[in-house]
C-alpha cells in the first residue's frame, strides 16, 4: 500500500497541553501501520467538516460466533483507502483488568501484525478493543488470540462481556469475590455471550460494595452489588486516632443519611438496624470502620441508557444473597429472567423496559419472586390498579 | 486455514495475572491510605503493603505505549499492572522505594499521575469521529481539551468531593454518562433525512416504524416503493431509527452539537444514585478544541468547588442550594428546554411551596 502521510493541522492542535493526547497515540501507531495514517487523515476531515465519516454497520465476524466484531467502513474510501475497512474486535478482558507484561506484549504482537496498532484500554463495557482492521485479517487475528489464550467478547443482542471491580484482589470493602463471580458467569454463559439470541443486549456488572466503582447500577441489566447484613466492624483505637485529625461530628455523623450514628467526642455508636449501608462513614475512616462479616450481594436489575424508551437505574430484586460458588441461586435467578425476557421480550427491548411494559408485579410472578417492600421507593400513588378476577368470581 | 479455530475458551483466568502479594492477601486487605495524589497504599491484615501508582491515559492508545507500560511494569513491579474502570493504569509494587522513580519515569513519558480521592479522574468516553457511525460530536478531542484545562484537578486532591465527568457522542451513551457529576453528551437536532431509494433495500419498514419512541415514523409509498415519513413535530432526534435503518441519517455539521448534564452519581455513599439533569441544552461543535464546551465544564467545576461543602458531590450540592441558585451561581441560562416534556414529565415539576428567596 502506498505510504501516504496526510497533513493534519487540526489534529495537531490536540497534541498540545498537559493531558495525554490520543492524537500522539495515533501518530505513534502511524509509524508502523497505514491504518493509523488513514484514520488520522479521516479524523482531520471530520474536524474540518464537523461530521463523522464512518458508514453504518456491516456484518462481519469470525466462524462460529455472532458477536465480538463490529463492522466498520469509511464513507470516503477513495480519499482514505487505508481505512476502507476499519473493523473493531472486542477481546474479553481478564476479570479486574489485571495483566502481566508478558500478556500485554502478546496482545501487542498480535495487533501489530494484524491491525492498526491502536486499541482502547478499555471499551465502555470492559473489553480490550482492537480498533481497526480489514475483513481478511479477522480470522487470523482470532486464531492468534485463541492460541495465546484470549477469546472475543460480546456484541449485538447477546450477553455482553461481564465486568467487575478489583474486589478482594485489592480492596478491603469487597463483600464478595467479584473477580471469581465475573469469571464464573463469563464461562457459564459463553454460548449466550458469543451467539446473539436475545431481544437485545444483556450486561452483567459486579461491584464489591455500594460504592459501585464499575457503575453497575447505571449500566448493567443485572447489577450485583456487594453488601452486608450484620454490624459495621469498628476499631475503637483507630477511631480515637482519626478523632485527632478529623472532625467526626461534622465529617461523618452529619453526613449519615439515616442519622444512625452518635459521637460524644469519645465513643462512636452506630444503630446498625437503621444503617442503610451507604458506605460514607467507612469511606471516610477506612482504618476504623469496615463492612460487617455476614457479607453477600444485592441483585438489582434493569439499568440502561436512554435508547429506546428512556434511561433507567437498576432497581432492587433480591436485597441479600450469599455469593458462594457455584452460585446456583444466582444462576437460577438469571435463567428465570432469560427464559421470560428471551421468550416475550420485543426486538430491541432491554429487560428493564420489558419489566416496565409487562408490569413489575407480573414479572415477579413469572420469575417466582415474592413482592416485598424492599423493591420499591414507595407504593403506587395512583388508583389505576389492574385487579385480577379471583377464581371463584370467574366461575360464576 | 486448515483447522477451525477453537471457540468459547473464554478469557484467561485472572489468577494468572495477579502479583504474589495479591494472591497471598486476597480478601485479607485491612485498609488503604492515599499518601499523595495518584498513590494508593493498601495494608493487609498480616502487615503486607501494596503500593499502586495511578497514571492517566487517553484510553485510545498505541501498542507502542502498551509496550512501554509493560516495560515500566517490569522495571518496577515484577511485570504487574492493571487498568481501572476509568481507563487509568495502576502500577502495582510492594516496594515503597520504587514509587518515586516510577512516577518520574511516567512523567518523563508525558503521562500524568493522579486521579485518586477528591480529584477529577479520567473522563470516561466513547469513540466519536474516530470510529463510530452515529456520533453527533467527537469524543476524544473534547475529553482532551477539557482535561488539558482541568489537569491540575487530576494531579491534586483539592476538590470538595470526587468529580466524575463522562462523555457520550450520541444518545446511545456507550458509558455511564447519564449518572455523572458532569456529563457531556452529543446531540442531533434535526429530523432524519430519508433516502427513499436506499430505504426499501436496506431497511424493514415495520421494524423501522416500531423503533420510534414517539411513533413519529409512518409507513408510506414513495414512487410506488415502500418507505416512511417522519412527523417532524414528534421527533426528538434520538437516532433510534438510524440505528435500525442506515437510510435515515441525522448527522449534520451545523445542527449537531453538545449538551451538558449535571448532578448524577452511581455511588450509594450518603445520597442515593441519581441521574444527571440538564444544565445546558446546546453548545456548538467547534473542533478541534471545543472552547465553548471546555469553558462551560470549567465554570461548573469552579462554582461547585467554591460553594460545595466537604464531601458534597455536584448533585448533593445542588440539592442543598436548590436549582434556581445553581442557575444563578453558574450564570447558566434557564430555558423551556430544561423542563421535561417526555414521559412522566410532571414528576420533575416543583410540587411544593417551599422556596428560598
Amino acid at each position: 500500500m502506498a505510504e501516504k502521510t496526510y497533513e493534519t493541522p487540526l489534529c495537531d492542535e490536540l497534541e498540545k497541553g498537559p493531558y495525554p493526547s490520543f492524537v500522539t497515540e495515533i501518530k505513534k501507531a502511524a509509524k508502523k501501520t497505514s491504518y493509523a495514517k488513514g484514520v488520522l487523515g479521516l479524523l482531520e476531515l471530520s474536524y474540518k467538516e464537523k461530521i463523522g465519516h464512518w458508514k453504518h454497520g456491516g456484518i462481519v465476524g469470525v466462524m462460529g460466533y455472532g458477536g465480538g466484531v463490529i463492522g466498520r467502513y469509511s464513507d470516503c474510501p477513495e480519499k482514505f483507502p487505508e481505512v476502507e475497512h476499519f473493523h473493531t474486535m472486542r477481546i474479553n478482558q481478564p476479570a479486574g483488568w489485571f495483566y502481566t507484561s508478558e500478556a500485554l506484549r502478546d496482545l501487542c504482537d498480535i495487533w501489530d501484525e494484524h491491525g492498526s496498532g491502536i486499541l482502547n484500554m478499555h471499551g465502555s463495557t470492559g473489553d480490550i478493543v482492537f480498533l481497526g482492521t480489514k475483513t481478511a485479517e479477522l480470522e487470523p487475528t482470532f486464531a492468534d488470540l485463541v492460541a495465546k489464550g484470549w477469546d472475543l467478547g460480546g456484541s449485538g443482542s447477546d450477553v455482553r462481556t461481564p465486568s467487575c471491580c478489583c474486589g478482594m484482589a485489592r480492596c478491603e470493602w469487597a463483600c464478595y469475590d467479584t473477580m471469581q463471580l465475573c469469571y464464573d458467569l463469563t464461562m457459564h454463559y459463553q454460548d449466550e455471550l458469543h451467539r446473539p439470541a436475545f431481544p437485545y443486549k444483556f450486561k452483567f456488572k459486579m461491584a464489591g460494595c455500594p460504592n459501585d466503582c464499575v457503575a453497575s447500577i447505571a449500566r448493567a441489566d443485572l447489577s450485583i452489588i456487594g453488601t452486608w447484613k450484620d454490624d459495621i466492624q469498628m476499631d475503637e483505637g483507630a477511631i480515637a486516632e482519626y478523632a485527632k485529625t478529623l472532625d467526626i461530628a461534622a465529617d461523618v455523623i452529619s453526613n449519615c443519611p439515616t442519622s444512625c450514628m452518635e459521637w460524644d467526642g469519645k465513643t462512636l455508636k452506630i444503630d446498625n438496624s437503621n444503617c442503610s449501608r451507604c458506605m460514607h462513614c467507612i469511606n471516610v475512616m477506612p482504618k476504623a470502620l469496615k463492612p460487617g462479616k455476614e457479607r453477600g450481594a444485592a441483585l438489582l436489575m434493569g439499568a440502561k441508557a436512554p435508547i429506546v424508551q428512556g434511561a433507567q437505574l437498576s432497581s432492587m430484586f433480591v436485597p441479600f444473597l450469599e455469593m458462594k460458588p457455584p452460585y446456583e441461586d444466582l444462576k437460577d435467578f438469571i435463567d428465570a429472567v432469560f427464559d421470560v425476557w428471551g421468550e416475550e421480550g420485543k426486538n430491541r427491548e432491554r429487560v428493564g423496559e420489558f419489566i416496565q411494559r409487562v408490569g413489575m408485579g407480573n414479572f415477579l410472578e413469572v420469575i417466582g419472586l415474592e413482592p416485598i417492600p424492599e423493591m420499591i421507593a414507595y407504593p403506587r400513588d395512583n388508583p389505576y390498579i389492574f385487579f385480577e378476577a379471583d377464581e371463584e368470581e370467574e366461575e360464576e | 486455514m486448515a483447522e477451525k479455530t477453537p471457540t468459547d475458551i473464554g478469557p484467561p483466568h485472572y489468577e494468572k495475572f495477579l502479583p504474589p502479594v495479591i494472591k497471598k492477601n486476597y480478601g485479607k486487605w485491612a485498609y488503604h491510605e492515599i499518601p499523595r495524589p495518584g498513590v494508593l497504599k493498601h495494608t493487609a491484615e498480616g502487615g503486607d503493603v501494596l503500593w499502586s501508582v495511578r497514571m492517566s491515559t487517553a484510553r485510545l492508545i498505541a501498542t507502542e505505549t502498551v509496550r512501554w507500560i509493560a516495560d515500566l511494569a517490569e522495571k518496577y513491579c515484577d511485570g504487574h499492572v492493571r487498568w481501572t474502570s476509568r481507563n487509568n493504569v495502576e502500577f502495582l509494587t510492594t516496594e515503597e522505594k520504587n514509587v518515586d522513580p516510577l512516577i518520574k519515569d511516567i512523567q518523563a513519558g508525558g503521562y500524568l499521575v493522579g486521579g485518586t480521592g477528591n480529584s477529577i479522574s479520567n473522563i470516561v468516553h466513547t469513540q466519536g469521529w474516530v470510529h463510530c457511525h452515529s456520533p453527533a460530536t467527537d469524543a476524544s478531542a473534547i475529553v482532551k481539551a477539557v482535561l488539558d484545562e482541568l489537569a491540575d484537578e487530576f494531579t491534586s486532591m483539592k476538590l470538595p468531593a470526587k468529580m466524575r465527568i463522562a462523555l457520550a457522542c450520541c444518545l446511545n451513551m456507550c458509558g455511564a454518562v447519564h449518572c455523572s457529576d458532569i456529563a457531556i453528551l452529543g446531540i442531533h437536532r434535526r429530523v432524519p433525512e430519508i433516502n427513499h431509494s436506499d430505504l426499501p433495500k436496506v431497511c424493514e419498514v415495520p421494524n423501522l416504524a416500531a423503533s420510534c419512541p414517539t411513533a413519529a415514523i409512518r409507513p408510506v409509498k414513495v414512487d410506488g416503493k415502500n418507505s416512511v415519513e417522519v412527523l417532524a413535530e414528534s421527533c426528538m432526534f434520538c437516532g433510534n431509527c438510524y440505528t435500525v435503518c442506515p437510510a435515515m441519517t441525522l448527522n449534520d455539521p451545523e445542527m449537531d452539537g453538545v449538551c451538558i448534564w449535571v448532578g448524577g452519581k452511581v455511588s450509594n455513599a450518603r445520597s442515593e444514585p441519581a441521574f444527571s439533569k440538564l444544565a445546558i441544552p446546546y453548545l456548538p461543535n467547534n473542533p478541534p478544541r471545543w472552547p465553548e464546551v471546555v469553558e462551560a465544564v470549567k465554570n461548573i467545576v469552579e462554582v461547585w468547588k467554591k460553594d460545595a461543602r466537604k464531601y458534597e458531590r455536584v448533585g448533593e450540592w445542588i440539592n442543598r442550594i436548590g436549582w434556581p441558585r445553581f442557575f444563578e451561581k453558574t450564570g447558566i441560562e434557564f430555558t423551556k428546554y430544561h423542563i421535561d416534556d417526555f414521559r412522566y414529565a410532571g414528576l420533575s415539576f416543583k410540587r411544593t411551596a417551599q422556596q428560598r428567596f
